[in-house]
């Protein structure tokens, strides 16, 4: 392997810009890990204007660096006040909850500090040696590959994640539709534009996102009942003791193994390895009744995992083009914002891109370490501020963020239109996520599979005889098949007594 | 999706979960806690309002689709694509109607909901004066109704707190950082 990129990109990670905009994200998520309310897809979605006026190394390594730290951040009130911060941070309520209770808070932060900072490192270095070995065997994609592995994609992510499988790949839908408005690149055509001049061009990826994600979710949280914040449990001492961090050892190398593996599947991410994890340590254990109680493997595992995980998901977006989760989609969608369409030739193309973002982890986690351990109280001080204050502040720079993109009212209309369908979305059980993800996808795909019918001379049957579309073909019918056939067994066996 | 975010005001007084509890079950609890806080589940007829929607709009793409040409796969017309997607838009949201009864992740409206109408009005409230008068005055206002009777602030912080917000924006975005948003002063 040639390393001599490798270091240009350290060398692309060392410049002084690239630095602060690494501390800024990394500061940015642990911020809105600790802050229940916004999740990293929205904020990063919101941030999106401001990405614009920099280098495109630079933005991604600041959204990276949001996305990552608030798998830090989250930990924090998981641990504190049983409220996790992130959706990957729930498991860790359990026992990091326990051990808050029995005084040992301190301990129960700095393991998942520790195995945050060991699961995310491990993944970097796996990264940097699997991604461009996949990105290798990827150029060989033409349309016909590149038409079955962004379906699969789509499909994974809709159906892996919780909540409703069917409604998640109705979303996927709509969003692939949405993707079609506009000018068709190969006949010319207006395509659902009602004669309207601004969507002639199409829909801009930037309203969509920030208003599916961040104000939609704005609008959904306005709907919670209010309850006053509990005071959060002192924090005495964070540097966990020898016997704690030799008992959780095991559970952090696993907690890497296994976050990283589920990490670059599609769909899977962060909370699934958490999840995961924890249940991995659980059956593993001599003693699981410990489990629940305050066992530091129970917090270390599942914070090990989702951190190597958001790392590791990286790698099917910079290496295939295919993000595997809603946030890689809004990364996906700041990488096309400046001209860079993420897919395997990038590791070669864009080699500065490439490393410069990959390096700018290894800075990214030795930051959170730091924020995490010594800084810790400054972070549990944000837990005053009140999610009342923040809304608002929120929205104004939602409304005024997404004017400046191309100094047009009319984008404002339309993050307001798609704030309140994201509301209703959530309201209704639809995931936005597969939305964005197929809309960031719909053009590209919509091209590729009439590049195919070219290719085939309009057989349909040519994905099937091209022997790794029609794997990835045959995997996508049985990933759509599976569920249903399975439910109605299930129900089946259920009516016979 | 991996990332919620949506997990305000969790419930500490929950139940701990005992230690036989199973994963899953653990995970359940955790979810149905934070679910204390959000309106009750919707009843089958929303649900099956909320598929007829999807299927009105999957048609709606389908003529549209159809109208624009579909052609054949050897030479696809503009309308193929989005005529492929909108049938198994249609077909899916079918199934969504049939099993309607059987879903239970909707939520009903409930007096939350006027909150979020509001909220959605000052945002058009914005938008349909900014060309016009600034953006100072309908920022100041939104934030204001934000802080007083959405978030239930006190009316000092409230006021207070949208004239300081107001400030702020306009020193970083006017007169820092130059953004041509349209302004009075």
């Amino acid at each position: 392997m040639d390393l001599s990129p490798v270091i240009d990109g350290f060398g692309v990670v060392l410049e002084p810009a690239n630095l602060l905009y690494c501390l800024i994200g990394v500061v940015i998520g642990m911020v809105i890990g600790v802050l229940p309310g916004l999740g990293p897809a929205a904020t990063i979605a919101i941030l999106l204007p401001v990405t614009i006026g920099l280098e495109p190394v630079t933005s991604i390594i600041m959204l990276a660096g949001i996305f990552y730290g608030a798998q830090y951040g989250g930990t924090i009130t998981s641990v504190l006040l049983r409220l996790p911060g992130e959706a990957s941070s729930v498991v860790t309520v359990f026992d990091g909850y326990a051990l808050a209770r029995q005084g040992k808070a301190g301990t129960a932060l700095g393991i998942a500090a520790i195995g945050s900072f060991f699961g995310g490192t491990v993944s970097i270095v796996a990264l940097s040696l699997l991604a461009p070995l996949v990105a290798g065997v990827a150029l060989d994609f033409g349309p016909p590959e590149y038409t079955a592995l962004a379906l699969l994609g789509i499909l994974l992510v809709s159906t892996v994640s919780s909540g409703h499988r069917l409604k998640a790949v109705i979303a996927a839908c709509l969003g692939l539709l949405l993707a079609t408005v506009g000018r068709d690149g190969f006949t010319g055509a207006e395509r659902f534009t009602f004669d309207n001049l601004s969507l002639a061009d199409g829909l801009d990826f930037v309203p969509i996102a920030m208003g599916l994600f961040g104000l939609g979710e704005i609008l959904h949280n306005l709907e919670e009942r209010h309850r006053a914040t509990p005071a959060p449990v002192a924090v005495a001492n964070v540097w966990p003791a020898k016997a704690d961090l030799k008992q959780s050892s095991g559970a952090i190398g696993r907690g890497s193994a296994l976050g990283f593996v589920l990490g670059i599947l599609p769909g899977g991410g962060a909370t699934l390895a958490s999840l995961a994890a924890y249940a991995l340590e659980k059956r593993r254990a001599k003693e699981p009744e410990r489990f629940g109680r305050g066992a530091v493997e129970g917090v270390a595992a599942p914070e090990t995992a989702n951190n190597a995980a958001a790392t590791s998901s990286f790698i099917p977006l910079l290496t295939l083009g295919i993000p595997a989760n809603a946030t890689m989609a809004v990364i996906f969608g700041a990488l096309l914002i400046h001209g860079v369409s993420p897919g395997p030739q990038l590791v070669t193309q864009e080699p500065e891109l490439f490393w410069g973002v990959v390096n700018s982890m290894y800075i990214g986690n030795i930051l959170l370490l730091i924020m995490s351990i010594p800084l810790v109280g400054l972070f549990v001080k944000i837990l005053r501020v009140r999610a009342t204050l923040l809304a608002p502040i929120t929205v104004l720079i939602t409304l005024i963020g997404v004017y400046t993109v191309n100094n047009d009212v009319f984008d404002i209309v339309l993050v307001i239109v798609f704030g309140a369908v994201g509301y209703l979305m959530k309201k209704f059980g639809f995931d936005p996520g597969p939305l964005v993800l197929a809309f960031v996808l719909g053009s590209l795909l919509e091209d590729s599979l009439r590049r195919s019918l070219l290719i085939f001379d309009g057989d349909p049957t040519g994905f099937l005889t091209r022997p790794i579309s029609g794997v990835l073909l045959a995997i996508f019918v049985l990933v759509a098949l599976l569920p249903p056939v399975r439910a109605a067994l299930s129900r089946r066996r259920a009516r016979q007594p | 999706m991996t990332e919620p975010g949506s997990r305000s005001n969790g419930d500490k007084t929950a139940a701990d979960p005992p230690a036989e509890l199973s994963l899953a079950d653990a995970v359940h609890e955790v979810e149905q806690a934070e679910h204390d806080l959000r309106p009750p589940a919707a009843g089958p007829v929303t649900n099956a309002v909320v598929a007829a929607v999807v299927i009105l709009l999957g048609a709606a793409a389908l003529l549209g689709s159809w109208s624009l040409g579909v052609g054949s796969a050897r030479t696809p017309d503009a309308g193929m694509w989005p005529f492929l997607v909108s049938v198994v838009l249609v077909v899916l949201a079918v199934v969504l109607l049939v099993t309607a009864k059987r879903t239970s992740d909707a939520e009903r409206f409930s007096r939350g909901s006027w909150l979020v109408l509001a909220g959605l009005v000052t945002m058009v409230v914005f938008v349909a004066v900014v060309e016009h008068i600034g953006f100072e005055i309908p920022a100041a206002l939104l934030c204001f109704v934000w802080l007083r009777f959405l978030g239930h602030e006190g009316w000092r912080t409230s006021i207070i707190g949208s004239a300081g917000v107001v400030a702020a924006f306009y020193v970083i975005f006017v007169a820092a950082l130059s953004v041509p948003i349209p302004h009075l002063f």
